[in-house]
C-alpha cells in the first residue's frame, strides 16, 4: 500500500530528485529490516538516500511530516513522506468495526508546492488511550469517554492554541480541518471550541475506508488537497501520546498536478467484499484449512533476492540497445529471435508500462487465499511480456485484451520465519482521475 | 549433414506396467513389472543389456536422484545407468538416450525405462514442486491445468471460434479417449463417459473441467533396443524400428517475446517438421496411421493436431468432431486411452505411448487392435507450460519400410 501510494504521489515527478524517505506505520511488516528500504527499492530511487521508519504512535506520520518539512526548509528535500497501516484487530471488537487499512504519501520540498507549510505545533503527553505491547497481536483500549474528555478535548485544543499564537491565520480562516478520531463529534467539538467554521470539519472517511491508523491524518490531508481551492487553509491533526497540528495553505499549483488516482480514484477502483468469513480468512483471524498444496516451504533465498532486487522489487527488465526489444526479465542474450545479441541490454522499468491480457485462466486447483486464482500472460504496450499473478481480478474485469496495470504486492508470506516477500502483480487498470479543474 | 536415426535402431522388446493408483506397490515394483514383460518379449538375458537410461521427473516423491534406483531395482551388473529428466518428455528422452547409444555403436543392447510413483502426496493433481530459487520468486502460482487452459482463450481469439464449439470438441476428445481406454486393461481409468459428463464436470481452471484433465497415476514402461542386425540374429521377424526422434526446447521466445500469440506450441511445430524430415514423411495427414500425443488436457490434444500438421490450422475442431481421430477414424489418436485414461506418471508416459504403437504394429493390441496394421506411428510429449516447454516426438514403423 505504501508503495502504491508513493507511486501515485510521484506521478509526473522526477524520482531521481527524491533525497530522503520516511515511512510511518505501527504495523510494519518487519521489526528489524528497514521497511522504508523496500519502498526505495520498489520505486527505484537512487541509492545515496536517507531512509527511515517511524513507528510506535498513531501520530508517527504527522511527526514525520513536521520533520520532513523542517528538512525541506533546510534544503535537504525533497522528502518522500509515506504512511501506511494494515490494522489487525480482534474478531468482534469495536476496533474491528472502526479500523481500515490504507496508505498515503506526500512529497515534501520547495518550489512550486501544492500546499505551503505555514506553522505547526506539537504536544507530547504520555496519555495511553490504547497500547500494543511487544509480542502482542492486538490493541488494548481504555474507556472512550475518558479518551474524549481527558485526551482529545484537552490535548488538541492546547496544541491548537500554540499553533494559532504562532501565526496570523485565525481559526475562522480554516477551510479544511482534518482530524481523525473514531469518537463521534469530537473533531466537530474541537473545531467549534477553537472558533473554526462548522463547514471546515472534514469527513473522516470512516464510512468508506475506516480509520487507517497512523496513515489516516495523511489520508485525510490528501483527500482535503483533492478538494481544496487555491488559498484554502488546511489544518491537519495527528493524535497519539500528545498531538501534532500542521497548518498549510493550498496553492494554484494544485491545478497543475498530473492526473492521478488519489483518494478518490483508489476508492473508485474498489472491489467490494461483503463476506465476513473472507475478511476473517484474509486477515488470518481464523484457523482455516488451506489444503496440502499450501504446505510448501516458502523460504526466501535472501542472497538471490538481493542479487535480483532490481528485477523482483523494482520490476526492472531489459532493453536491447542493438534491436530495441524490451524484455522481462533482463538477460544476457536478447530474446528477439532476429537479434539474440549478447550483453546488449540496459535497465528498462516496466512497473508503469500499460499492459494487456493475452491469455489468462481462473485456476481452482492451485493454492490461493482467494480462489479461484487469476493469472496469465500480460503483454506490455511498448514490448515485453510476462506470465504473472493477477490481483483484484474477477470474471467481470479480466478478459483477453483487458488493460492491466502493475501493482506492488505481497507474493508470499513465509509463516515459518515471518518473512514477507514482495513482487508485482497485474491488476485491472483503474482509470486515472482527471486533473483538478 | 546428419543422416538421422531412421532404421538404425530396432525395438527388441517392450513392457508396460498397469497404470493407476498402485497403493500397494513401490516404484521398484513397477519397474520390475514393466521390465519383466520387456525382457521376455526381447528374448534375451538381463546381462546382455550394456547400458541403461532411467526417466523420472518428480524423483523427490519416490526414488530420489541418479541412475542408482534402476540399477538397484533390477540388480543391473554395474553397467552405465543414466537418469534423465526433461519435464514430461523424460520418458522419450530415456528412449532417445538408449537409441543413440545403440546407433553410435557404444552399446549393442540398451534399456530405457521410465517410472513415476506420484500417488504418495496425499492430494490429487500433480505434486507441488520446486521451480528454482529465482523462478519461485517471480513465476505466478500456476498449476498445469491453469497454464494449459490459457491455450483456449488464445486459440478462440486467433481463429474466431465460439467458446461452446471449442468446448464441444474438447469434450469429444475426452469421450473418445475413454471409449478407447475402456478396451485397455492396463489403463488407470477404464470407464466410458458421455459428452454431458465432460461439459458438466466441475471447473478446474477455466475453461478446463475435471474431465478435460488427465489423471495422476503410478506406472512404468520400458524398451529394450538394439541394432536391426542383432534383432534379426536373435530371430526377430517383422522388426519395428525407430524412424525419427526429435526434441525442441523453448528458448524463452514464447515467454518473453511478443511474436507468440499463445494459441499453439512453437516447439511442436519445429520438432514435428524435423521428425517428418528425419523419417522421410512428406504428407503427415496421409502417411501417418496412428498417433499418441500428450493429451494432458483436452485442449492440448486439440491444438497439437494442428501443430503436428495433421489438421489444417484452425481446422482441428472440425476434424475432432468429424471423428477423424476416433479409433475407427483416419488417424486414431490415443487408441490406448491416452494420458486421459492412463494418467501421467511422468517418466513413464513417453514409453507407454511407444509401447502402444509397438503393439499395434505387431497386431498385438487385443480388443483395440486396428484392422489394418499401422505403417507409421507418431508419439508426442510436451513438458512444461505452453509458454515454455520441451517437446519430444518419435516416429516408429516397420524396419526397411
Amino acid at each position: 500500500m505504501a508503495v502504491e501510494a508513493a507511486r501515485d504521489c510521484l506521478t509526473g515527478q522526477d524520482r531521481g530528485k527524491v533525497a530522503s524517505v520516511a515511512f510511518a506505520s505501527t504495523t510494519l511488516p518487519f521489526e528489524d529490516r528497514l521497511n522504508a528500504g523496500i519502498i526505495c527499492e520498489a520505486l527505484n530511487l537512487k541509492a545515496n538516500i536517507n531512509a527511515q521508519d517511524l513507528t510506535a504512535s498513531q501520530r508517527a506520520a504527522t511527526s514525520g511530516l513536521i520533520t520532513a518539512l523542517q528538512m525541506a526548509r533546510g534544503g535537504a528535500g525533497p522528502v518522500l513522506m509515506v504512511a501506511a497501516e494494515k490494522r489487525r484487530t480482534r474478531t468482534a471488537s469495536p476496533l474491528e468495526l472502526q479500523t481500515g487499512d490504507g496508505a498515503a504519501a506526500l512529497l515534501v520540498g520547495s518550489g512550486p508546492v501544492v500546499a505551503k507549510f505555514i506553522a505547526s505545533a506539537s504536544r507530547t503527553v504520555d496519555f495511553v488511550d490504547h497500547f500494543r505491547g511487544e509480542g502482542f497481536e492486538f490493541d488494548y483500549t481504555w474507556e472512550e469517554r475518558w479518551i474524549r474528555d481527558e485526551g482529545y478535548n484537552k490535548i488538541v485544543p492546547a496544541a491548537l492554541d500554540d499553533l494559532f499564537k504562532s501565526t496570523d491565520v485565525k481559526p475562522a480562516d480554516i477551510a479544511h480541518f482534518a482530524m481523525p478520531c473514531v469518537l463521534a463529534r469530537v473533531a466537530a467539538g474541537i473545531a467549534k471550541k477553537a472558533g473554526m467554521p462548522e463547514t471546515a470539519v472534514r469527513d473522516n472517511l470512516h464510512a468508506v475506508c475506516g480509520e487507517t491508523g497512523a496513515a489516516h491524518p495523511l489520508v485525510m490531508l490528501a483527500d482535503a488537497l483533492e478538494k481544496a481551492k487555491p488559498g484554502d487553509k488546511i489544518l491537519v491533526v495527528g493524535f497519539g501520546q500528545g498531538c501534532d497540528a500542521l497548518l498549510f495553505e493550498a496553492t494554484e499549483n494544485l491545478a497543475k498536478l498530473s492526473p492521478r488516482l488519489g483518494v478518490k480514484g483508489h476508492l473508485a477502483r474498489r472491489k467490494e467484499e461483503t463476506n465476513y468469513n473472507k475478511y476473517l480468512s484474509f486477515n488470518d483471524l481464523v484457523a482455516i484449512e488451506r489444503g496440502m498444496r499450501a504446505d510448501v516451504d516458502k523460504a526466501t533465498p535472501l542472497s538471490s533476492l538481493y542479487r535480483n532486487r532490481r528485477m523482483l522489487t523494482g520490476f526492472i527488465g531489459g532493453e536491447c540497445k542493438k534491436c530495441g526489444t524490451l524484455q522481462f526479465p533482463k538477460s544476457n542474450v536478447c530474446v528477439n529471435p532476429n537479434c539474440n545479441a549478447f550483453h546488449t541490454q540496459e535497465d528498462a522499468p516496466f512497473a508503469d508500462t500499460p499492459a494487456k491480457v493475452q491469455s489468462y485462466t481462473a485456476d481452482r486447483l492451485t493454492y490461493s487465499p482467494d480462489p479461484p486464482h487469476y493469472y496469465g500472460m500480460v503483454v506490455f504496450e511498448q514490448g515485453g511480456r510476462t506470465m504473472i499473478d493477477f490481483t483484484d481480478a474477477d470474471a467481470e474485469t479480466v478478459d483477453v485484451a483487458a488493460p492491466m496495470r502493475m501493482m506492488f504486492r505481497i507474493k508470499e508470506y513465509d509463516s515459518n520465519r515471518g518473512f514477507t516477500r514482495y513482487y508485482w502483480k497485474a491488476a485491472p487498470a483503474g482509470k486515472p482521475a482527471q486533473a483538478k479543474a | 549433414m546428419a543422416t538421422g536415426i531412421r532404421d538404425k535402431v530396432a525395438i527388441l522388446g517392450m513392457g508396460c506396467s498397469k497404470f493407476g493408483e498402485r497403493w500397494d506397490k513401490e516404484a521398484d515394483d513397477l519397474m520390475v513389472e514393466a521390465f519383466e514383460e520387456a525382457i521376455a518379449d526381447a528374448g534375451i538375458e538381463k546381462n546382455q543389456i550394456e547400458a541403461a537410461w532411467l526417466a523420472t521427473a518428480i524423483e523427490e516423491q519416490h526414488v530420489g536422484k541418479s541412475g542408482v534406483p534402476l540399477a538397484v531395482a533390477l540388480r543391473l551388473p554395474y553397467i552405465p545407468v543414466t537418469r534423465v529428466e526433461n519435464y514430461c518428455a523424460s520418458g522419450t528422452e530415456a528412449f532417445r538416450g538408449a537409441v543413440y547409444a545403440v546407433a553410435s555403436g557404444a552399446a549393442d543392447i540398451a534399456l530405457a525405462l521410465g517410472v513415476e510413483k506420484l500417488k504418495d502426496t496425499g492430494y490429487g493433481g500433480l505434486p507441488q514442486r520446486g521451480r528454482g530459487a529465482l523462478n519461485s520468486m517471480f513465476w505466478p502460482n500456476l498449476s498445469a491445468p491453469g497454464s494449459f487452459a490459457q491455450l483456449a482463450a488464445a486459440y478462440r481469439a486467433k481463429h474466431n471460434k465460439k467458446p461452446e464449439d471449442l468446448k464441444r470438441a474438447m469434450a469429444h476428445i475426452s469421450v473418445k479417449s475413454h471409449d478407447n481406454g475402456n478396451k485397455n486393461a492396463k489403463a488407470h481409468l477404464t470407464n466410458k463417459i458421455t459428452m454431458e459428463n465432460v461439459l458438466q464436470s466441475p471447473m478446474i481452471a477455466e475453461p478446463l473441467g475435471l474431465f478435460d484433465c488427465c489423471g495422476v497415476s503410478d506406472g512404468s514402461a520400458c524398451a529394450i533396443v538394439t541394432t536391426p542386425e542383432i534383432a534379426k540374429s536373435l530371430g526377430k521377424k517383422d522388426i519395428i524400428s525407430v524412424k525419427a526422434l526429435q526434441l525442441a526446447v523453448s528458448n524463452g521466445t514464447e515467454a518473453q517475446h511478443n511474436s507468440w500469440d499463445g494459441s499453439y506450441f512453437a516447439t511442436t511445430r519445429v520438432a514435428s517438421k524435423r521428425a517428418y524430415k528425419e523419417a522421410g514423411i512428406e504428407k503427415p495427414r496421409e502417411e501417418i496411421d496412428l498417433i499418441e500425443v500428450h493429451d494432458c488436457f483436452s485442449v492440448t490434444e486439440l491444438v497439437t493436431m494442428e501443430d503436428l500438421y495433421i489438421s489444417p490450422e484452425g481446422g482441428a475442431i472440425k476434424d475432432v468432431l468429424d471423428g477423424f481421430y476416433d479409433a475407427d477414424g483416419k488417424v486414431p489418436c490415443q487408441i490406448d486411452g491416452g494420458l486421459k485414461c492412463f494418467g501421467h506418471p511422468i517418466g513413464a508416459s513417453g514409453m507407454r505411448m511407444i509401447y502402444e504403437l509397438y503393439l499395434q504394429m505387431q497386431g498385438k493390441a487385443g480388443p483395440r487392435q486396428r484392422k489394418e496394421l499401422p505403417r507409421y506411428g507418431l508419439t508426442h510429449n510436451l513438458g512444461g507450460f505452453p509458454h515454455q516447454n520441451v517437446c519430444s516426438i518419435s516416429v516408429i514403423g516397420k524396419y526397411g519400410d
